[in-house]
This record gives C-alpha cells, sequence and structure tokens, in this order.
C-alpha cells in the first residue's frame, strides 16, 4: 500500500486544480459569446427573438445545474458526439454560464437611458453599429460587478462535472480519499483550495461595486 | 444506427418520480424555514456588541460563499464521521443545505434591517415597548416586505442545488432519476422528464410564495 503524506495530498490536489480553472476559463469564454447571442435575441425588435431568449433564461435558470450536466452527457452521443467527460462539462457549463451572463448584461442594456439609443439613432448608426459602440460598452461597464461575481458561482460550480467523471479537483479529491481515508484532511483541502481560488475574485467583485457611481 | 426516444417506462415509473419530488420539496421546506431563522439570529449577531460575534458570522459567511456545495456537502458527511459526529443522509442534506442558504440569506436579511428607517424604532421605543417587541413586532415584518422576493430566489436556488445530495444517495428527485436511469436504460429521456418536473417545482414554489407573502405581508409583495 502507497503511503500518502500530507504534502502529497496537497500536491496532488493543487495539480488538479488546473483542470477546474482551465475549465472555469473555457466555460466563461465560452459563455460569453453565446450570452452576447442570447442577449441579441433577448433584446431584439422581434417578438418570437425576445420570448426566444427569454425561455432559454428561465430554462437553464430553472433547472439544475447537474441535470443540464447530464442531458449533455446523454444526449450528446444520441446526436452522433462522441461521449467524453471534458466535452460535456465545457459544453454544459457554456451553455449555463451564457443564460446568466445573457440576463446580466440585459439588466445592464436596460439600466441605460433610452436617450442613448436616441443618440446613437440620430448619428446615424444602425442597430448593431449603436449596440456595440454605445449600448454595449456601457452595458459592459455597469455590470463588471455581478460578472465578476458570476465567475466565482462558476468556478464553484465545476466541482459538479466530477459527477459526471471528469477530473477536476474533487473528483481527484474522492480517489485520494478512497485511497487515504482521510475525508477530513482531503475535502477540508478542496475547500480551502477553492477559497483561495474564489475569494479574491469576490473581493475585486467587491470593491468595483464600491468604486461605481451611485445611481 | 438509429436511435428513437422511449417514454414507456415513465408509467411505472411515476410512483418513484413522485416519491423523489416529495422528499426533495421535504428538503427544502426544512431548509427554508431552518436557514431563515438562523439567518434572522445570524444578521442580529453581525450586527451586535460584541465584536467575536460579529467577526465569527462574517468569516463563516465568507467560507461558506467562496466554496462549493458540493464540497461543503462532503465534508459534513464525509469527513465529520472522523472527529466522531456520524450523521444520517437527510440530516447531512438538511444541515449542509441550511448552513449554506443561510450564508447568503444572512445578508439578505441583514439589508432587510439596515433598509428599514430609524424613526420606525424610535417611534416604537417611544410608544414603550420592549426591544424584543420592537423587533419581532415592528422592523423584521417591515424589512421582511423589502427582502421578500430576494429572499424567493435564494429559496429556488437552493431547491435547484439540493439536487446534489443525490451525491450522498438521499432518495430525492435527482436520486430517483439515477436509479431510474439505471434500471430502464433510459438516461437521456429520464433525465429530460425529471428536468422538466424541477423547471415544473421552481415555477410552483416561486408562485406559491409570491401568493403566500401577499397574504402575510401585504400587497406589493412581486
Amino acid at each position: 500500500m502507497i503511503e500518502f503524506t500530507f504534502w502529497d495530498i496537497l500536491r496532488n490536489l493543487v495539480f488538479a486544480t488546473r483542470w477546474t480553472l482551465l475549465l472555469s476559463l473555457v466555460a466563461f469564454a465560452g459563455g460569453a459569446a453565446v450570452g452576447l447571442m442570447i442577449l441579441f435575441a433577448r433584446i431584439s425588435k422581434q417578438t418570437w427573438l425576445r420570448r426566444f431568449g427569454s425561455g432559454y433564461i428561465a430554462l437553464f435558470q430553472g433547472t439544475p445545474l447537474l441535470m443540464q450536466l447530464f442531458l449533455m452527457f446523454f444526449g450528446l452521443p444520441m446526436l452522433g458526439f462522441r461521449i467524453e467527460p471534458w466535452t460535456a462539462a465545457a459544453l454544459g457549463l457554456t451553455f449555463y454560464a451564457s443564460a446568466y451572463l445573457a440576463e446580466i448584461w440585459r439588466g445592464g442594456v436596460e439600466a441605460l437611458p433610452l436617450g442613448q439609443w436616441d443618440a446613437g439613432a440620430s448619428l446615424g448608426l444602425h442597430r448593431l453599429q449603436e449596440l456595440r459602440l454605445v449600448i454595449l460598452p456601457q452595458a459592459f461597464a455597469i455590470t463588471r460587478p455581478p460578472a465578476v461575481g458570476f465567475l466565482v458561482q462558476l468556478i464553484k460550480s465545476t466541482a459538479l462535472t466530477s459527477i459526471i467523471g471528469f477530473e477536476e479537483l474533487l473528483r481527484t479529491a474522492n480517489a485520494i480519499n478512497n485511497a487515504t481515508f482521510e475525508p477530513f484532511t482531503v475535502y477540508g483541502l478542496v475547500a480551502v483550495i477553492f477559497f483561495v481560488l474564489c475569494y479574491p475574485l469576490t473581493q475585486y467583485a467587491r470593491t468595483l461595486e464600491r468604486k461605481m457611481p451611485a445611481h | 444506427m438509429g436511435y428513437g426516444l422511449d417514454f414507456g417506462w415513465l408509467r411505472d415509473a411515476a410512483g418513484a418520480i413522485a416519491h423523489g419530488a416529495t422528499m426533495t420539496l421535504f428538503l427544502i421546506a426544512c431548509t427554508t424555514v431552518l436557514g431563515i431563522l438562523i439567518s434572522i439570529l445570524f444578521a442580529a449577531a453581525r450586527r451586535s456588541r460584541y465584536g467575536v460575534l460579529r467577526k465569527a458570522v462574517a468569516v463563516y459567511v465568507e467560507v461558506v460563499r467562496n466554496t462549493p456545495f458540493l464540497v461543503q456537502l462532503f465534508f459534513i458527511f464525509f469527513g465529520l464521521p472522523s472527529i466522531g459526529v456520524r450523521l444520517d443522509p437527510i440530516v447531512a442534506a438538511i444541515l449542509a443545505m441550511t448552513l449554506n442558504m443561510a450564508a447568503y440569506t444572512t445578508e439578505i436579511v441583514g439589508a432587510g434591517l439596515d433598509a428599514v428607517p430609524k424613526g420606525q424604532s424610535e417611534a416604537a421605543f417611544a410608544l414603550g415597548l420592549r426591544r424584543r417587541q420592537v423587533f419581532v413586532k415592528i422592523i423584521l415584518p417591515q424589512a421582511l416586505k423589502v427582502i421578500f422576493p430576494a429572499l424567493v430566489s435564494q429559496v429556488i436556488i437552493m431547491m435547484l442545488e439540493s439536487a446534489v445530495v443525490s451525491q450522498i444517495a438521499v432518495r430525492e428527485l435527482a436520486h430517483e432519476a439515477d436509479l431510474l436511469q439505471a434500471r430502464t436504460f433510459r438516461s437521456f429521456e429520464t433525465y429530460f422528464v425529471v428536468t422538466l418536473i424541477y423547471l415544473g417545482l421552481s415555477m410552483a414554489i416561486r408562485r406559491l410564495f409570491v401568493a403566500s407573502g401577499r397574504r402575510m405581508l401585504g400587497a406589493g409583495v412581486s
């Protein structure tokens, strides 16, 4: 039997953390890209597009992430994709993130005075230009605190992908725990690592919020 | 190779699904009651005269909010027995859910308490009410009215997150889904149906809370 010292456990966990980080980054970037499209649908002039956007957001915010991940994991193979925990995890978290980011940004867009749209139109910009040059930069700026806050939520959510078999921090911890029978130490360390990742971001979100001009 | 969707298993599974949904509702009901009571206490502690108490609550809130619920659950269920605290899965689930939700609702309740104008408690004291009466009868109802929508959202988020307690074999909705799909080999259909049930539950809970909130706290609750 192999003996694990405290440092062996810690080293293995820290090593596994890179997958947690990578997954968080991929899901945040992917979620931002898809979320932008959902945002466009949500604030479109077409009624059916707006309905689709709000339905999409309600669906992802009204169901458990664990179920979304299972549907990805078992649904993708039916569409002919190869089943792999990494793909299911990345896609599942991307769609999940897109719904939340779209909703956060929609709040930003709707918080802007309508005069911003009018001003853009009076300069002869068409709708896409208005969005790109006038509306979105301001909407992104005022929604930065909740977006950073959501990144924290996303990092924490990556722990769920251990259940569908993606080898991130928590799944590695489960394996180590099965070998060492030291759940108190192992899960305690996992909590500490997540805390070290998330706390600075939480503080950053708070600082951003404090710096926000009051409306 | 074609793959056809098949929902034929659903008729025999209705009982198991209903049982799981009942357990999910039971868990979230316990969590809501306990979580809100604790967060009222903690929000008060956060504003108390004792520095130690204020610090302790602040640390608890930060630790819970910056670690995943699943890790908290595993720590409570697998980790605590090694220091002699052995819990039944259902008790561990309710404990983990309550501690998790209270960390979020403590902040919400606190914001609500701060939102009640000081004149309200001054007026109540002037009428001769005692400290506890002022808090329970004057401050708390007004605070609850302000924070009601945020509380309801937090309850629904917790209900959705409770799906992960299936991992410690609590027989709630997600766990029934795991068992069903292992029996029927209809994984996608099973999780699809159960996902829709979760969606229905979250909409029903919101409706129920808004309706009862209007009755108890008066109009203007949304």
